[in-house]
């Protein structure tokens, strides 16, 4: 398998001094769905926004390897509160990113019908984000990450502000989407459950300094995941593990 | 409360401040030439009219307040978001700004003369000054209030440069609080139309000035009306043209 993102003994900080994380050697497989749980102010949100190039390396370097194409990006974000532009309609929030590409105004317009389909949101172009629920706009969030046809995508716990129901729901097609794609993820969450519901493998950051201080292989079939016996045995090594690194941060 | 009740308690209020206002001044309590009956206002607006005064004034202080409020709405949305927009300019004028902000339109008036003589320029230059200082403000504040995050979002998404998430996300990000600036300048310049042709340059406030001379006070009151009726008119367009550019507001 090919390697699409790979970040060698990366360290970020925002004072230039003290780094969040130090050291950190993170590598996500070509079409992999790798989840990041961990330790609060451990860096996960850093991390992603690191690999997606919105603030810079401290020490190390990371390095995201996909074929070039001017019409789409390598890399697209989901960001925890969707974050769509307001005075946008709903199709304009979809093609924000393809502004910058090489992209036909009938393509933008494919691929505007091709996301609002795949987040099941046929026929909701016209509207503002207003009228939409929070779950509503979750999704074309993710739209709007698929458009620019990204081989990664990377998102900052985009279910983490839905009630229960919805993100359920939004998880499963996530999976779908994922599947159908074949895009490869990296999916930052602080609920344990749905990280290894999700992941091909379950990334534990501990912090001070921020660092992968366990990694779980999760091989499971998605099918016998949510609720089974052995799922629940994963979600509670992972707990303990997380426990372990908050002990260990607290000392 | 329904709009047609609220439309109907409006209505009511206006006439029964109007009938009110009539029954007094007919009373004979007051003199006529101290509180004119609004009875006479058609009449008053004939004789203006039929001269062709009326028309003159209301179209020379429509002239210089829109260039007022051209000249004072640009210079104070752009430098507003200049300052906003770069930490270097607005460390520059925080003094600058609080020695000049206080200083309120009519107090210009003898620079006014003195610069441009008795003049239209004199008088657009004084109504320009109240409406650069609110828009200005407003929109510093606006520009400022823009959500951090969603510029975030759009560098994510590709749009890096400086005039790019000035045009995708600061400016329509600022627009309803500078929309809401330019609607208060609006108002705040007809405030300082009468006073910036008190002195000599034809206008409505000159020829209120005039009639009050004369004690002519029903002139002064139609006057006074007019303005009322230029600022509704000029407002209410605002509003309708406000309304579709935030469209996208609940």
């Amino acid at each position: 398998m090919a390697t699409v993102i790979h970040t060698k003994d990366l360290a970020v900080s925002f004072d230039g001094h003290t780094p969040v994380f130090e050291g950190l050697n993170v590598a996500v497989e070509r079409g992999e769905f790798v989840t990041v749980v961990g330790v609060s102010g451990a860096g996960k949100s850093t991390l992603l926004r690191v690999i997606a190039d919105l603030i810079p390396p401290f020490r190390g370097s990371v390095s995201v390897d996909v074929p070039s194409d001017s019409s789409k990006r390598p890399i697209a974000m989901v960001f925890q509160a969707a974050n769509l532009m307001p005075w946008r309609r709903v199709a304009n929030n979809i093609t924000l990113g393809l502004e910058e590409l090489d992209v036909s105004a009938a393509l933008k317009r494919k691929r505007v019908d091709w996301t609002l389909n795949l987040v099941g949101l046929e026929g909701y172009g016209d509207r503002w984000p207003y009228q939409l629920s929070g779950g509503q706009r979750q999704r074309i969030g993710i739209a709007r990450a698929l458009a620019v046809n990204p081989d990664i995508l990377l998102m900052d716990e985009p279910f983490g502000a839905l009630d229960a129901i919805t993100r359920t729901g939004l998880q499963d097609e996530l999976l779908h989407i994922w599947k159908e794609t074949g895009k490869s993820i990296l999916f930052v969450t602080h609920d344990i459950e749905e990280a290894v519901y999700l992941g091909d493998r379950v990334l534990l950051l501990g912090d001070r300094p921020g660092r992968i201080v366990e990694e779980y292989k999760i091989k499971l079939s998605r099918k016998s995941r949510r609720g089974g016996a052995a799922f629940l045995a994963q979600v509670e090594r992972v707990k303990k593990g997380l426990q372990a690194a908050i002990t260990a941060s607290a000392v | 409360m329904s709009p047609a009740k609220r439309y109907f308690l409006s209505a009511t209020g206006l006439t029964a401040f109007l009938i009110f206002w009539e029954t007094v001044a007919r009373s004979g309590l007051i003199e006529p030439h101290l509180l004119p009956p609004p009875s006479t206002l058609p009449a008053t607006l004939a004789s203006e009219a039929g001269l062709g005064i009326w028309q003159a004034m209301v179209w020379a202080s429509l002239r210089h307040y829109t260039i007022g409020l051209l000249v004072g709405s640009i210079l104070g949305v752009s430098l507003g978001v200049c300052v906003a927009l770069f930490p270097m300019v607005e460390a520059s004028q925080a003094w600058l700004a609080r020695v000049f902000r206080p200083i309120p339109p009519l107090a210009w008036i003898p620079f006014a003369i003195i610069w441009f003589g008795i003049s239209e320029t004199a008088a657009a230059f004084i109504i320009s000054i109240g409406i650069f200082w609110i828009n200005y403000f407003t929109s510093i504040a606006a520009v400022q209030a823009v959500d951090k995050d969603l510029i975030e979002v759009a560098r994510a998404f590709g749009h890096r440069s400086f005039f790019a998430l000035l045009r995708k996300v600061i400016l329509p990000g600022a627009a309803p609080g500078i929309l809401s600036g330019l609607r208060a300048g609006l108002g705040q310049g007809w405030m300082t139309v009468v006073a910036a042709e008190l002195f000599g340059i034809p206008g409505i406030g000159q020829r209120m000035i005039e009639a009050s001379g004369l004690l002519a006070s029903e002139v002064v009151v139609l006057y006074m009306f007019s303005i009322a009726l230029l600022y509704g008119v000029s407002d209410y367009i605002f509003v309708r043209v406000q309304d579709r550019i935030l469209e996208w507001q609940r």
